[in-house]
């Protein structure tokens, strides 16, 4: 299995994993580690939605519990074979997730958990109440899981089952992180804009998430009804919905494995908790909510990385990406307009916020291969300009066109498709994303792998394709010295180059830069010019919003220069730059 | 249905709704000005009417004690806060507010108790020791998290709520417990009997809403904690500090949530954990509102109430699935008119 | 000699692990205009941000001398506010809400009387005091503000690009009142892209560029400099 990629330490807990049971253990261990491994489950989904994906959910009991009814149900009362009850416990799960991810995955991060404090407690008291799923005594006489024969019936066995599942779900979401998706679900936490404007569907994305996590929790749930054989609602409400999510912060909300090490140190705690605590209060209750309440607070406080990221500093880092192999194909790249071929016209297009008019019908067109400067004073409005004509605001009036076709409604992604590609004024990288998939998130749409193929690693070629471009566009902007650098450790001026490389990574036939000079030495300045100029005999059309006039001014074919919105002067750079009006707006009319 | 059950239906919805509206000001306030989505706002209303309770049999309430704890944490996240900036009268104001205001009350309290005080002495003890609570558990789980997202605070709030669900048990132990009302009787309204209690509930809301509204319309502190709901830089490029008013925030939200308590806990049994369903409830009617907007809280709030009374008539057992039900339509309602965009 | 009203020394701002801000020093006398000029994203913002303590850093602020407050309202209390780029109002309250927010920490009667002094300033204000800051003209935010930032009766006021986004004649209205304010005793920083309409009212100028002071000294002399006028203010083509 050359996919799975073990560390050494890996493969010692993972044969640790495998001899427990064999050596003299107390029985309660194994019990203990079954309830860790089905926990593991849900907060293994929990890092992905929260930790990854930056949403979070205190409802994922719920999901269990629907997993673990529906076998329950089918098995005993209808007499299915446990083995054919998985697919469909995980399809519900699924089916469930599906409209309550569509219902809030829109809204702001905070109304999908509010959502779902509200249904995890909705969902506890209609498996109370329902008469076929036998009210608060449950169901019971659930039968145990068979193979050839032999029959899952002690902890031990089991004890094998779920921590499979375990790894096997551990993996592929490991897999899926490190894919073409992944990079989309990763990032969901940096903000969409970005994502978007690289053609990432972010409503997606977060669909995604949540019903990934929606599925391990229903498997969890599954495994749960056929170790213990009898279910009722008592595991699935909002407590443990809490716990889970306790798990996933004290792990690290960011690692996969922390979710594991984040379910044992909870689950073993609360052994400790309820064995001894009684004892010390001097009466039985739940008291260790107390300890866990605060052990949530601190870790959020002091913490909020989680344990996890202590035990990696003790481990050996994992190796970079390795360069693409010499022989690796390079994507298809689209055909070039001919020079001159209008990709981008503006007409009358007007934006209004309020009273305030930013955008004037301002009228201009981009040909294909041409670099145009939109310039003005500090709020023109060649920002809103910009996001107009990438689809991030809506026209008030007026219209776009793209490749001779009107733009319509738009969004960002669907202008990228269409081969625009964009910078932003303030660079949005992803700071916990190498330098590599950040440029890689450029070429999002040059791919096509899914979910079940990224979670199965089937999609390497693909994968390898579009690495190879991202490497290809940072050796082509000079950053390949930082390919394996986290951005965040970047310096500015380095974090727009990036941007340029994400953008090259889409292929495109048209490049938007905001501001790209700011914040750049000479020397780095220079370099830039340099780049743009080859991308223009490339056929490469560039609109350029700069403040840097020198720069500009030898850059550009053509200007357009916004003040208030309107379109004060426009033609080449040594007509506008004498031009009456620019002069007044730039240099302000106190005299 | 006859129009006797009907209007008593009515009549009890709408007493409940009022509660849940005293709730749901509360959290759109907390959020609107420190960002913190409240859930443990229930367990003041838990705490207030278990205390009460304790106090109607003559007995120290377990929140007594409490409240010298958290002051005393308090005082412990002061003190360590002052390794950055360390000023003299800093550690006296912290000394008075963490340390010896709850010891007044402490003191009060073990003073009029056995004077066999009447009814609403002892709900007025009763709010004096939770009200303070709100301040040091600010100072101690949000207050550190000023600058963490909505998220993360939301789920500090949840750590919250789970420390104070236990504390309360560990108070006032598993039983559930009823006060005595503060005033006895009823009074008729054409055929339906009203009791006094809810008279008090009704009459403690609009008080509520008023003096709220005095309170942000006609103060400067309340005008500054309005200022901070709409541009937090803002307010603290006029000075306005945002522990000043997230401080103020949560003693606002722990005092409305203490009177809640003392005002239903003679009209219901109340169990330590009770307090968390009924401040979801005012969070239904909060989300409704856009934890943004009072007077749809309000509304909604006694919406909520009325659906919870008929629901317990028509359907008993699904009352909860039915009021939290009522999210998902309002989610969906509002996912709808949400550009996801302006959303971030 | 007295110390200045305002020193700078070595001021370092870093936005993650990245250094915007590299060891900037600079002086404002008690009376003066001081403005920071230079290009977009020079670090210009920043650093009046720093100054209030908006955003931490690292090196010495001295305010009449000693080390300067801990917190931003510790340095309001002392006499210094900050007029931010994007003005930060209160915009669903109204005028004279935002006004009196100005002077929070002053007492009452204080508020009353300096409200008067800034409605005879700002006679529109007046006019307006009931409406609702967001529905003001840009030129009368800006007026807010200002009023807003006068509301606290600060010794020193740190403006940052009053003339965004303001028409030519609001401009030149603007910074006729900032002027005016010197002779008040006021002293300001002030932070402008607009470098030519800024020096023209400025004592002391600095340019900043990528973080660091790459020129300072008299405005006149500044706005005279044959090299600042090619790349800063234009003209001369």
């Amino acid at each position: 299995m050359k996919g799975l990629n073990i560390t050494l330490p890996g493969l010692v807990a993972i044969v640790l994993l495998a001899v427990i049971p064999l050596l003299p253990v107390p029985p309660f261990i194994i019990t203990l580690m079954d309830n860790v491994g089905l926990a593991s489950l849900v907060a293994i989904g929990l890092v992905l939605l929260t930790g990854v994906g930056g949403l979070t959910s205190f409802g994922q009991a719920a999901f269990c519990g629907f997993g673990a009814y529906t076998t329950a149900l089918l098995t005993t009362s209808y007499g299915l074979s446990p083995w054919l009850t998985l697919p469909v416990s995980l399809a519900v799960g699924a089916l469930i997730a599906l409209p309550l991810g569509l219902i809030t995955m829109r809204l702001s991060g905070h109304y999908l958990p509010l959502g779902t404090i509200a249904w995890g407690i909705a969902i506890y008291y209609l498996f109370g109440q329902l008469d076929f799923l036998g009210r608060y005594d449950g169901i019971t006489g659930i039968p145990p899981l068979q193979i050839a024969g032999y029959r899952f019936l002690d902890t031990t066995s089991m004890y094998y089952v779920i921590w499979a599942f375990v790894l096997i779900f551990a993996f592929g979401a490991r897999n899926l992180l490190d894919s073409r998706v992944g990079r989309g679900i990763r990032a969901l936490r940096g903000g969409s804009a970005a994502a978007e404007a690289f053609g990432v569907n972010t409503a997606r994305a977060k669909l995604t998430v949540f019903i990934f996590a929606a599925i391990a929790a229903s498997l969890s749930g599954w495994l749960y009804a056929h170790l213990q054989r009898t279910v009722n609602p008592t595991p699935f409400g909002l407590n443990m919905g809490i716990e889970y999510l306790l798990m996933a912060v004290l792990g690290g909300a960011g690692h996969i494995w922390g979710a594991i090490f984040g379910a044992g140190i909870v689950l073993a705690l609360k052994e400790l908790l309820q064995r001894y605590l009684p004892w010390l209060v001097g009466h039985s209750g739940n008291f260790e909510a107390v300890f866990f309440g605060i052990l949530l607070v601190m870790m959020l406080q002091f913490a909020r990385d989680g344990l996890w990221s202590f035990v990696l500093r003790l481990l050996p880092a994992s190796a970079p990406k390795p360069k693409a192999q010499p022989g690796t194909e390079s994507l298809p790249k689209r055909d070039m307009p001919a020079p001159g071929t209008p990709l981008v016209t503006l007409e009358k297009a007007r934006k209004q916020f309020g009273g305030l008019v930013a955008v004037n019908d301002v009228s201009f067109e981009i040909g294909a291969g041409e670099i145009i400067g939109l310039i003005g004073p500090n709020g023109a409005g060649k920002s809103t300009t910009f996001d107009l004509i990438t689809g991030v605001t809506s026209l008030s009036t007026g219209q776009i066109r793209i490749s001779g076709r009107p733009a319509g409604v738009h969004r960002p992604g669907d202008v990228a498709r269409q081969g625009i590609a964009r910078t932003f004024q303030h660079a949005k990288i992803f700071p916990d994303m190498t330098a590599l998939e950040n440029a890689a998130l450029g070429a999002h749409l040059r791919g096509s792998a899914g979910v079940l193929r990224s979670f199965l690693h089937l999609e390497r070629g693909e994968e390898a394709k579009l690495l190879a471009e991202a490497d290809r566009q940072l050796e082509r902007v000079g950053l390949s010295e930082v390919r394996d650098r986290p951005a965040g450790d970047l310096p500015l001026g380095q974090l727009r180059i990036l941007e340029i490389a994400r953008a090259l990574a889409l292929d495109p036939n048209l490049v938007l830069l905001d501001e790209p000079a700011a914040g750049l030495r000479h020397g780095e300045k220079q370099q830039l010019a340099e780049l743009l100029r080859k991308l223009r005999s490339e056929g490469v059309a560039i609109l350029l919003v700069e403040h840097d006039m020198s720069f500009v001014m030898e850059l550009v074919d053509r200007l357009v220069v916004l003040d208030f919105g309107t379109v004060i002067a426009r033609g080449d750079p040594h007509q506008v730059r004498n031009d009456p009006a620019v002069i007044a707006a730039y240099l302000g009319g106190v005299a | 249905m006859d129009s006797t059950i009907l209007a008593f239906l009515i009549q009890d919805g709408v007493t409940s709704g009022a509660i849940y509206a005293l709730l749901g000001l509360s959290l759109v306030l907390v959020f609107a000005v420190t960002r913190v989505i409240f859930i443990p706002q229930g367990e003041f209303v838990a705490y207030g009417a278990l205390t009460l309770a304790v106090l109607d049999v003559g007995r120290i309430p377990g929140t007594l004690p409490l409240l010298m704890g958290l002051g005393i944490a308090a005082f412990v996240f002061d003190l360590a806060s002052f390794r950055q900036s360390f000023r003299p009268q800093h550690l006296i104001t912290s000394a008075l507010v963490n340390l010896v205001l709850p010891a007044i009350v402490y003191g009060l309290v073990v003073t009029v108790l056995p004077m066999q005080p009447g009814p609403i002495v002892r709900a007025l003890l009763a709010i004096l020791i939770i009200a303070p609570m709100g301040l040091y558990i600010y100072r101690v789980a949000f207050r550190p998290l000023a600058n963490a997202s909505v998220l993360v605070l939301l789920i500090t709030s949840v750590g919250v709520h789970l420390a104070m669900m236990g504390l309360g048990l560990f108070a006032f132990g598993a039983e559930g417990l009823r006060a005595q009302p503060l005033m006895r009787g009823s009074f008729s309204l054409g055929f339906l009997p009203i009791p006094a209690q809810s008279l008090w509930i009704y009459g403690a809301t609009i008080a509520a809403m008023v003096g709220l509204y005095i309170f942000f319309e006609r103060t400067i502190l309340g005008k500054a904690l309005r200022a901070t709901a709409v541009n937090r830089l803002g307010a603290r490029l006029v000075g306005v500090r945002t522990n000043l008013t997230g401080g103020t925030a949560f003693v606002l939200a722990s005092t409305i949530g203490a009177i809640s308590g003392v005002l239903i806990a003679p009209i219901t049994t109340i169990y330590y954990d009770t307090g968390f369903l009924i401040g979801l409830k005012g969070f239904v009617a909060a989300i409704i509102g856009g934890l943004s907007s009072f007077p749809v809280t309000a509304v909604a709030a006694i919406g909520v109430g009325l659906v919870e009374a008929f629901a317990s008539f028509f359907a008993s057992n699904f009352k909860e699935i039915i009021v939290f039900s009522l999210l998902i339509p309002v989610l969906i309602w509002r996912s709808l008119t949400t550009d996801p965009h302006e959303d971030e | 000699m007295t110390a200045p009203l305002l020193q700078l020394k070595d001021i370092r701002v870093s936005y993650g692990r990245a250094e915007v801000v590299h060891g900037i020093s600079l002086e404002v006398a008690s009376g003066s205009i001081v403005s920071v000029i230079g290009a977009n994203g020079a670090g210009k913002t920043t650093l009046l941000n720093a100054t209030m303590g908006v955003i931490p850093s690292s090196g010495t602020i001295l305010y009449r001398g000693t080390p300067v407050p801990h917190s931003v309202e510790g340095r309001v209390q002392a006499g210094m506010c900050l007029v931010p780029e994007r003005r930060e109002l209160f915009t669903t309250m109204s005028v004279e809400d935002n006004l009196a927010l100005g002077g929070f920490l002053r007492t009452a009667d204080e508020r009353r009387e300096t409200l008067e002094d800034v409605y005879k300033r700002f006679p529109r204000l007046k006019e307006r005091r009931t409406q609702i800051a967001g529905t003001l003209s840009g030129g009368e935010r800006q007026m807010l503000a200002l009023g807003r930032a006068l509301m606290s009766r600060p010794k020193l006021l740190l403006l940052d690009e009053p003339s965004l986004g303001l028409a030519p004649k609001i401009v030149a209205e603007i910074l006729g009142i900032v002027s005016e304010l010197r002779s008040t005793g006021v002293s300001i920083l002030l932070v402008e892209q607009n470098a030519r309409a800024a020096l023209e009212i400025s004592d002391e100028a600095y340019l900043v560029e990528l973080g660091e002071v790459r020129r300072s000294g008299k405005a006149a002399q500044m706005a005279a400099d044959p090299e600042l006028v090619e790349s800063y203010l234009g003209g001369g083509h």
